[in-house]
């Protein structure tokens, strides 16, 4: 027999009949319900198999500590995977199904699997399946064991907000403890932010019930909650607080009916944690039956649902705790007889039911569902065996934030030790435990130091006698449920030498499910602690870190996800772009056009063959201008630049590398000198936040910051870059309005000037190879001189030009990009400029590292160009030159880049390769994946060598 | 999260921050004359103390460097100052 719903009572509204199923078989249940609940209000028994065995299994727990329920969800045309039944709401329309189960958990077709547990014992599989390597078995194994399946189709918005809270005091649970503190503290004129993951206040006082201050607890409960909010404070319920990161930050997911989720970063003053306490199991053989379950949680499931979790109840305890359990059973019904491993007690002394004392179960009865109790010589019959084996506090956020433990004899139970500045615990949590105490320690940790509200409690006894793991016992003794852990397992664990709690958690897996050992932890350190014969707090606890319970990745994703995940930067112009059907992508951050045209391919080809015959027009507008500006401007360039700047003269840019102090090419760009104390460092695209960065700590730490000063006007300015022998004609027909001496600007020089009132900067600076121009504007003229430039392209026969010409484009000429054709290894002299470090005497940031002994090594790998036959493909890029080594290969270097040139009508490819310079016109082999090739080494300059077109 | 005090600033979130190098390494100098060990040692051997530590740090957002004395352990923030010749 198994659970039913009385006709009236609990707090669920019956007025609403929700339809669902499990597995295939169609049920009911009312709002206010978990799927839980309603599980055992329609007489399931099996929800689910085991993790490693498909052992049977029923409910233990009605909350977060359950270690049984998981089940895959389909609502609404989506399955979500893995949901704890006993604290997801039951909503209409749910097809819940058992995991690791086929097709029902009561029929899986696995369940004869446990007659061969003996032959499974802890790292079986991962013993057994060595041979010739694990991976070969790894896919069935892992079939048949495991948890819910993922549904692909399913991908949860990003709808998820992150709340930002500050308040004087967090306190976690809305329990006595939580709801007295939070209350003393509010009265006091604190702000205080009271969280607790059930949907309204009270915590176990919503099941164990208690009279306070003189009426019902829901009066007290209610005036709290309103003091609080008088006060400015808020009380957040459905949420949980899962875990204490560093400098106090409390994070808490709230769930919410109506709407998306929700994550909080709370900031508090102080945090109060009073989140209670977890009943214990007992340990016996095949206590893992479905019908055995937490007492505390039959009780919840009573006064919550009205569900009655079976006819014939028997309640084993340790402890007093479970007396009001199976008194509350008896009235609603129930047939309950009571084991007690005590000879005595206050609650055994007062109980109207039969006691059987100094008793404990040493193993259920009944293969898939309980039918009785074996207690030494004493057999049960009973559908039902609640259990309690004492209580486990909740400290886990205590733990999190790095507060000591200490184990407590007479409570057997590990407690917060000492203090911590920003927190405190109370309540159950702190050991105090019944309502009484509870609430008068709630109140004192909320500052008041007055009495606390009266009680109207019948005893508050405790009095637990501890009821550990016994290794001698006969028979398979569960404990951890979900990770299929037995005492065998354990005691197995301690034998090959994993003694440490940390070892057993790891070689074993308990606690490491889902429910993180909530109810498997302390059971399995007494077990061990026996095993090996030490005391408990010389096993101690493993390390506790967040979060709590599972949260949704969803939830901590928040709306950072898809574009926001790492949002690109816009062009100004992405409008124009687009209209001109841009195919958009991302380069160094930045959405580009990278083509434009439908067709990806032939646009490239086009666009390249334009700009070397006639004109092309770039949106250059990512490249650097950062500002160095002052009297010491040059000096600090200088020092940035492997280049001398301070000989520059105004109107004129230079090329220049910027190396790491350990002599590597960070990023290259041009400098343009506007005026003796005014620079622009026009660096890569992808760098500007990097070189900006270098310059401010140069300046900060090296130089007198009130002499110089780095201003970063990259997004303020557009800067568009005509290309190619026809660019000059280009702005004469567009910009006839630009003075002579603009468009006569040598190659390398820069002038200041303006155009329809704003100002216009222009550097022939070039990308290319070809004559170019780069019109700099702010930003809001930039749509205007983009129009004026695109509609003369026509008639010149030219046309937009996007990063992929441009890639090709800079390849031909043999101008690399740095990070693409330089890696963590090159120099400047890897790639031919040996000018400066022969020539300067000054110091500049990475000179040094440029004389060691590496640097100057013979087979340092350089820059070079691959030629391969014209009808042949372009290398791949990445593919590795190499050298025959003792019937192996050496790779020699690599291609860093690598296209068809539409201009020679031939591969090339640019590449790193040893000793390079030496090796020109050598024949190298390559190899990628499978396939090998041959090329030629050349210079890198496949394209107008002699740099004529500069000009043209 | 952890929040550092920028001088200038006043708390913020740590991902608004650098590290850009342990307190008080200078450079060393004509740097011509540093052996290769000497500037290998100046590269890359850092203290990594356990412990208090006082180190270089950026705030991204207003760009300023500052020296952080903190605790690599307990993660406690103990000081904070802008370089010498940095006023507030």
């Amino acid at each position: 027999m198994s659970g039913y719903r009385l006709s009236d009572g609990g707090l669920t509204d019956r007025g609403t009949t929700l339809r669902f199923s499990f597995d295939g078989t169609a049920m009911s249940g009312h709002s206010g319900d978990t799927i839980a609940s309603a599980l055992l209000a329609n007489g399931v028994r099996i929800v689910g198999r085991s993790f490693k065995y498909h052992r049977p299994r029923g409910l233990w727990g009605a909350w977060v500590e359950d270690p049984n329920g998981i089940v895959d969800v389909a609502w609404n045309g989506r399955t979500t995977p893995n949901l704890r039944a006993t604290t997801e709401p039951l909503i209409n329309g749910q097809e819940v199904r058992s995991v690791n189960a086929a097709p029902t958990a009561a029929g899986d077709r696995w369940r004869k699997l446990d007659l061969v547990s003996r032959f499974l014992p802890a790292g079986f599989y991962y013993k057994t399946f060595m041979w010739p390597r694990w991976e070969r078995y790894e896919p069935r194994i892992r079939a048949l064991a495991g948890l819910g399946r993922l549904d692909p189709g399913h991908e949860p918005a990003a709808d998820c907000a992150q709340v930002n809270a500050r308040c004087d005091l967090l306190v976690v649970g809305a329990g006595p403890a939580g709801l007295a503190a939070a209350r003393a503290a509010a009265a006091r004129g604190e702000t205080v932010l009271l969280v607790d993951d059930q949907d309204a206040p009270g915590g176990a006082l919503r099941w164990r019930g208690g009279t306070i201050a003189g009426s019902d607890w829901r009066d007290w409960a209610e005036d709290a909650v309103s003091t609080i909010k008088a006060a400015g404070g808020r009380v957040l319920f459905r949420t949980t607080a899962y875990g204490v990161y560093d400098h106090g930050l409390v994070c808490a997911w709230r769930r919410r009916e109506a709407g998306p989720d929700q994550l909080w970063r709370i900031r508090p003053g102080r945090t109060l944690l009073a989140a209670g306490a977890i009943e214990r199991p007992l340990t016996f053989a095949d206590n893992d039956r479905p019908g055995v379950m937490s007492a505390d949680a039959a009780l919840r499931y009573l006064r919550l649902y009205a569900v009655v979790a079976g006819r014939r109840i028997a309640v084993a305890t340790n402890n007093d705790a479970a007396y009001p359990v199976a008194a509350a059973l008896a009235q609603a019904g129930a047939d309950v007889s009571v084991l007690d491993s005590r000879d005595d007690s206050l609650a055994m002394a007062e109980c109207a039911l039969a006691v059987e004392r100094n008793t404990l179960p040493s193993a259920a009865l009944g293969q898939e569902d309980l039918t009785g109790v074996l207690a030494g010589d004493l057999r049960l019959e009973a559908d039902t065996l609640l259990v309690s084996g004492g209580w486990t506090p909740t400290i886990h956020l205590w733990r999190h934030a790095g507060g000591g433990l200490r184990y407590d004899e007479r409570l057997a139970a590990f407690l917060p030790e000492g203090g911590m500045p920003a927190m405190r615990v109370a309540g159950a949590a702190n050991g105090a435990f019944g309502l009484a105490a509870a609430l008068a320690d709630g109140h004192a940790a909320g500052g008041d130091d007055g009495p606390a509200p009266p009680v109207g409690e019948g005893h508050a006894s405790y009095a637990i006698r501890p009821a550990w793991p016994d290794p001698a016992g006969s028979g398979r003794a569960w404990i951890d449920q979900q990770s299929d852990v037995t005492v065998k397992d354990v005691a197995l664990a301690a034998r090959e030498g994993f003694r440490s709690v940390e070892h057993l958690k790891r070689y074993t897996t308990l606690g490491m499910a889902t429910d993180q050992g909530k109810t498997s932890n302390m059971a399995g350190l007494a077990a061990m602690a026996s095993i090996t014969g030490r005391a408990i707090p010389e096993v101690g606890t493993t390390t506790f870190r967040p979060p709590y319970v599972p949260v949704p990745l969803p939830v901590i994703a928040g709306r950072r996800r898809g574009q926001l995940f790492n949002p690109p930067k816009r062009l100004e112009l992405e409008g124009r772009h687009r209209e001109a059907v841009a195919g958009l992508r991302e380069y160094g951050g930045w959405l580009r056009p990278s083509w434009y045209g439908a067709d990806g391919a032939a646009a490239i080809d086009a666009e390249a063959r334009a700009a070397r015959r006639a004109v092309g027009l770039l949106d250059a507008s990512p490249l650097g201008k950062i500002e160095v500006i002052g009297p010491d401007a040059a000096a600090l360039l200088d020092f940035e630049c492997y280049n001398r700047v301070s000989t520059l003269k105004v109107g004129r840019a230079r090329y220049v590398l910027m190396l790491t102090e350990a002599g590597i090419v960070y990023d290259d760009g041009v400098v343009m000198r506007l005026a003796e104390d005014r620079f622009i460092v026009s660096c890569s695209s992808a760098h500007v936040a990097g070189v900006r960065m270098r310059l401010e700590e140069w300046r900060q730490d090296r130089f007198d910051p009130a002499r110089v000063f780095i201003h970063d006007a990259t997004a303020h300015w557009a800067t568009i870059a005509a290309t190619g022998p026809k660019s000059r004609d280009l702005l004469e027909a567009t910009l006839p309005a630009l003075p002579r001496q603009a468009l006569d600007l040598a190659h390398m020089a820069v002038t200041e000037t303006a155009l329809d009132d704003a100002p216009l900067r222009i550097a022939r600076v070039s990308f290319t190879g070809e004559r170019s121009y780069e019109l700099s504007v702010p930003q809001s003229a930039a749509a205007a001189l983009w129009d004026r430039l695109t509609a003369g392209l026509a008639t010149l026969g030219g046309c937009r030009l996007g990063l992929e010409a441009l890639l090709i484009l800079r390849a031909e000429k043999g101008y690399p990009i740095i990070g693409k054709d330089t890696d963590g290894l090159t120099m400047p002299h890897d790639l031919g400029m040996t000018g400066p470090m022969k020539k300067r005497e000054d110091e500049f940031a990475g000179r040094r590292a440029l004389f060691t002994p590496q640097a100057r090594g013979a087979d340092r790998r350089q820059l070079v160009g691959l030629a391969v036959d014209e009808s042949a493909e372009p290398l791949p890029t990445g593919a590795h030159g190499y050298a025959p080594s003792g019937g192996r290969r050496r790779s020699i270097g690599y291609v860093t880049s690598s296209y068809l040139s539409p201009e020679l009508g031939r591969p090339i490819a640019l590449a790193l390769i040893e000793n390079g310079r030496e090796r020109l016109g050598e024949r190298i082999p390559l190899v990628h994946l499978d396939a090998t090739f041959e090329a030629m080494v050349t210079s890198p300059v496949a394209y107008d060598p002699a740099g004529m077109r500069l000009d043209a | 999260m952890q929040l550092f005090p920028c001088p200038f600033c006043g708390l913020r979130e740590e991902t608004e921050f650098h590290f850009a190098a342990e307190a008080g390494k200078a450079r060393p100098e004509p740097a011509g004359q540093v052996s290769d060990d000497g500037w290998a040692k100046y590269l890359y051997f850092q203290d990594s103390p356990k412990g208090r530590s006082r180190e270089i740090w950026v705030h991204l957002a207003c760009g300023e460097f500052f020296v952080m004395t903190r605790d690599t352990v307990t993660h406690e923030v103990t000081g904070s100052e802008a370089l010498s010749g940095r006023s507030r």
